[in-house]
């Protein structure tokens, strides 16, 4: 492999403003954008600021708007590009910029306290749970989420509404919400939170979530729209929801 | 006032780490009604604990109903070459089922049996299928689970926030001080109890599994307030990273992948295992390829060398490299795809078909993944009492990897995660107990204080000084090239003075930009801990002059049965450290008798 170089435009600034700046650093076989992020770190930029942890795509610390994509910089590889082709990146947009490529995604947790936790039902006569495997595997998808927060990114119910957030949970959140729902031994009631206080009717089913989501979780066809069929069904109708909670 | 300077905090106690030591601990901290937090230096959730693949040891008895706790302690045991703590590894194997099955009445979900109970999966060193697991993705089932739990329970979690030091009154723990990664702004906790569970300090080499929390902070906490650490020497080497590329060398590829039927290759095809069998575990190994493969199905055949303690099998894959029976990048191969089908090996490895397909072009249902060691994992750490957790410094607990005792020499796969679990409940607990019973005022030295928050600013004051990642990178060089994983006494003296180099550059260290969210500021100081951590690890690996799990001396090829019988002992005091060869503790007869019956 010839050595070149591969140059990258990185944001730099913080809330107050900031601008593009051009690195370029020499290039390795096998890079991913963080190795080229953390190249500049260490030669060029000390103080630039980026999240990350396992570099292999399992913890979803290092979301980033690459070339305008939301995507991890880790699972990023350079052989991606076009020879020459300029790169850009930028931090996601969604969340308040704390500082170049890490914004504050505090969002998430909030959102995450205010769930209605797992409620199960007694155990077995014998003491011990049993579940089947066909009965979790649908929620074990829900599971994959590392929470890189992408899908909440370019969900445009809140990309470009800040005003929306207090209303809406995000497609995340519709993940975690379905993963309790759908739990094979889960007899909580959700259905007035997920109307109410999670706001899935601002969903109108664009799929832009699914369609990042590095887990390939289908969150639109697996979690919301059943979700949506649900609370339908079961808020103007409680005898559905008794139904299927004695069906368990 | 100084006082007022800091943003300040009051907790009784203080769980420093959310991993799933440290979670854990919260959980039960705050279960026993004392006011907990909980703080952690990434995001909550993205701890350590989130990239354990392959599973959570504990005999439940699930797939093997052979199986029960006196197997698993002496599986234990035996994998951490006798030189573990017998109480704690009773403990563990006692312990771990109501544990794994907490986690299921918390939300996680296990793969399962066909009759609706947790399936477990084959490990290395573990006799029976024991790894309750979600594909290879456990780690992540288990913080969510664990992460989840304690929001629900209101624990107050401070997040992206980094503890640089403890604070000692009269010879107790009274607060921890460190700051906020946001902001660069400091924050004082004052609490009665501090539970560490901060994990390893693999960042230390060049090729590792670790990401950059591994800076062995929770040791440096400790040992700076006096705490003792034991077998510090003793660094997993697991024997399957990725070679190749580059950039990814390191990355971990799961032991599951031999539990599920993947087996080492070298260059000319052969299954190399077989000749690297040592006599301590040839009465339970298979030493034909018919006979390791026929165990995959019958237990009742001895299991495959493939699946040898990792100690065994990181060197033999040295070995091979060695002798020039490498695959092209340096490693060995690992092969699953000729022996399972695609469909198996997608649906039990998932994340290791995405991590080769995205990171390496390389499908692994239809070719070899390469593979070498990869610094894995610290046995040694933080010495603690093995049924309360508690640490030689009165106040101060210490939980997970931090900890030291469980896994003696060698950790064997999948204990890791039962341990945090196991020993993160019974912290929790005994913090709790302690700041509920402890009497008298604590008071903070504010001017110790202030002066913790000056050295920690200085790198900021000294223009045009070295920079900290390119110390760090000497270090990982350092640390790789002579305290790796055949180590001999003159490179880990050689070692020991490359090491105070670094510790003179680092007083140099300068950092550029403004305090708020500064990765370069952020490494300076770790840096403080990397560098005494490698020292210790050093200096301990000097005194054990013998070969034992993961610490193999070229000078000293053998096990001696001498140091067999006594802990490395490491502490410091005014900056200096101290070493000791003390006696581990008698294991009582009942449990004796576990090793007597087969060999
Ligand atoms: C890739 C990989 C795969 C693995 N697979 C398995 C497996 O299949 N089975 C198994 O049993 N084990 C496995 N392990 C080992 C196991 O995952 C770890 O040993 C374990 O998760 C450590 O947990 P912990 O709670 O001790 O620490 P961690 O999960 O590492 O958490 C440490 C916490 O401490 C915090 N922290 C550290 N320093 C500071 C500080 N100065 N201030 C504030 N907070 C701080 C961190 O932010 C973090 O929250 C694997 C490890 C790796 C790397
Ligand atoms: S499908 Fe719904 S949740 Fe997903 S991006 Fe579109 S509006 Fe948002
Ligand atoms: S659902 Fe997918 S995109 Fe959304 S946070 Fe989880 S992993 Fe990321
Ligand atoms: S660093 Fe963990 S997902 Fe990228």
């Amino acid at each position: 492999m010839a050595a070149t170089d591969v140059t990258m435009r990185v944001w730099r600034g913080d809330a107050a403003g900031g601008e593009f700046k051009e690195y370029r650093v020499p290039a390795q076989e096998g890079m991913v954008v963080l190795d080229v992020v953390h190249t500049i770190q260490a030669t060029q930029a000390p103080d630039l600021a980026v999240r990350w942890n396992c570099k292999a795509g399992k913890c979803g610390s290092c979301s980033a708007e690459i070339n305008g994509k939301p995507r991890l910089m880790c699972m990023t590889r350079m052989n991606t590009f076009q020879p020459g082709e300029p790169i850009t990146i930028a931090p996601v947009k969604t969340f308040p910029l704390i500082k170049d490529l890490v914004t504050d995604v505090s969002f998430n947790y909030e959102k995450a306290k205010a769930i209605p936790p797992l409620k199960l039902k007694p155990k077995e006569a014998d003491g011990t749970r049993r579940m089947f495997q066909e009965d979790v595997d649908r929620v074990q998808e829900f599971h994959k989420c590392i929470e890189c927060f992408l899908c909440q990114n370019v969900c445009h119910v809140i990309r470009d509404h800040e005003e929306n957030k207090q209303w809406f949970a995000g497609p995340r959140l519709f993940v975690r919400l379905a993963s309790l729902e759908m739990h094979p031994l889960d007899i909580a009631d959700r259905s007035e939170f997920i109307k109410d206080h999670a706001g899935l009717g601002f969903c109108n089913i664009t799929k832009c979530c699914t369609e990042v989501c590095p887990e390939n979780i289908h969150i639109t066809d697996n979690a919301i729209i059943p979700l949506k069929e649900r609370v339908v069904d079961e808020y103007f109708d409680p005898v559905m929801w008794l139904l299927r909670k004695l069906k368990k | 006032m100084a006082a007022d300077k800091y943003e300040t905090h009051e907790y009784d106690v203080v769980v420093i780490g959310a991993g799933g030591a440290g979670l854990r601990a919260a959980i039960e901290a705050s279960a026993q009604g004392v006011k907990t937090a909980l703080i952690c230096k990434s995001l909550l959730g993205k701890a350590h604990t989130v990239m354990a693949e392959g599973g959570i040891a504990a005999a439940l008895g699930n797939v093997y109903s052979e199986d029960n706790w006196q197997v698993h302690f002496r599986d234990t045991m035996r994998g951490g070459k006798m030189l573990n703590n017998w109480r704690m590894a009773q403990l563990h194997a006692q312990e771990a089922p109501d544990r794994v099955l907490e986690l299921e009445e918390w939300g996680a979900l296990f793969d399962r049996t066909p009759d609706g109970r947790i399936l477990q999966r084959d490990f290395g060193g573990h006799r029976y299928a024991r790894l309750a697991h979600v594909g290879d993705r456990t780690g992540l089932e288990m913080i969510r689970t664990l992460q989840q739990h304690a929001v629900h329970k209101g624990i107050d979690v401070y997040m992206e926030c980094n503890i640089q030091r403890l604070l000692i009154d009269g010879g107790r723990i009274c607060g921890a001080f460190g700051y906020w990664r946001e902001s660069g702004r400091f924050v004082l906790f004052k609490t009665k109890a501090v539970v560490v569970a901060t994990g390893g300090g693999g960042k230390a080499w060049k090729f590792t599994s670790n990401s950059w929390e591994y800076t062995g902070d929770g040791i440096t906490l400790a040992t700076d307030v006096g705490a003792d650490l034991i077998d510090i020497e003793m660094v997993q080497f697991h024997p399957t990273g990725m070679v190749w590329p580059p950039s990814v060398r390191g990355i971990l590829v799961t032991e599951g992948v031999r539990g599920d039927g993947g087996t080492l290759k070298n260059s000319e095809g052969k299954r190399f295992m077989f000749n690297y069998i040592p006599d301590f575990f040839k009465a339970e190994t298979a030493d034909s390829e018919k006979e390791a493969d026929a165990w995959y199905e019958d237990k009742k055949n001895r299991r495959t060398p493939d699946l040898l303690p990792r100690d065994e099998v990181a060197r033999a894959i040295n070995s091979e490299v060695k002798a020039g029976r490498g695959s092209p990048h340096g490693g060995v191969l690992l092969d699953i795809a000729s022996r399972r089908s695609p469909d198996y090996i997608k649906k039990r490895l998932p994340s290791m078909y995405h991590q080769f397909k995205e990171l390496a072009d390389v499908d692994i249902t239809k070719e070899a993944m390469e593979v070498g060691p990869t610094c894995h994992y610290f046995m040694g750490g933080v010495r603690v009492n093995a049924d309360t957790a508690a640490s030689t410094v009165p106040g101060l607990f210490a939980a997970g990897e931090v900890a030291a005792g469980l896994h003696g020499a060698n950790r064997l796969g999948g204990n890791s995660l039962s341990d945090l679990v196991v020993f993160g409940r019974r912290a929790g607990l005994s913090a709790a107990e302690y700041a509920k019973a402890s009497a008298g005022k604590l008071t903070i030295d504010l001017g110790q204080v202030e002066e913790v928050a000056n050295t920690l600013l200085a790198p900021f004051n000294n223009n045009g000084g070295e920079n900290p990642y390119t110390i760090h990178a000497n270090l990982q060089d350092c640390m790789q090239n002579l305290v790796g994983i055949i180590r001999t006494e003159k490179e880990l003296r050689q070692a020991l003075e490359e090491i105070e180099k670094l510790k003179q550059r680092l007083k140099r260290v300068s950092v550029e930009g403004h305090r708020q969210y500064n990765p370069g500021w952020h490494l300076a100081l770790d840096l403080h801990s990397l560098l005494s951590v490698s020292e210790a690890v050093t200096l301990a690996a000097i005194e054990r002059k013998e070969s034992r799990g993961g610490h193999t001396r070229e000078d000293y090829p053998d096990p001696d049965p001498k140091f067999g019988k006594v802990n490395i002992v490491i502490r410091k005091k005014n900056a200096e450290w101290s070493l000791a060869q003390e006696p581990l503790s008698e294991m009582p007869d009942d449990l004796k008798v576990l090793f007597e019956e087969k060999k």
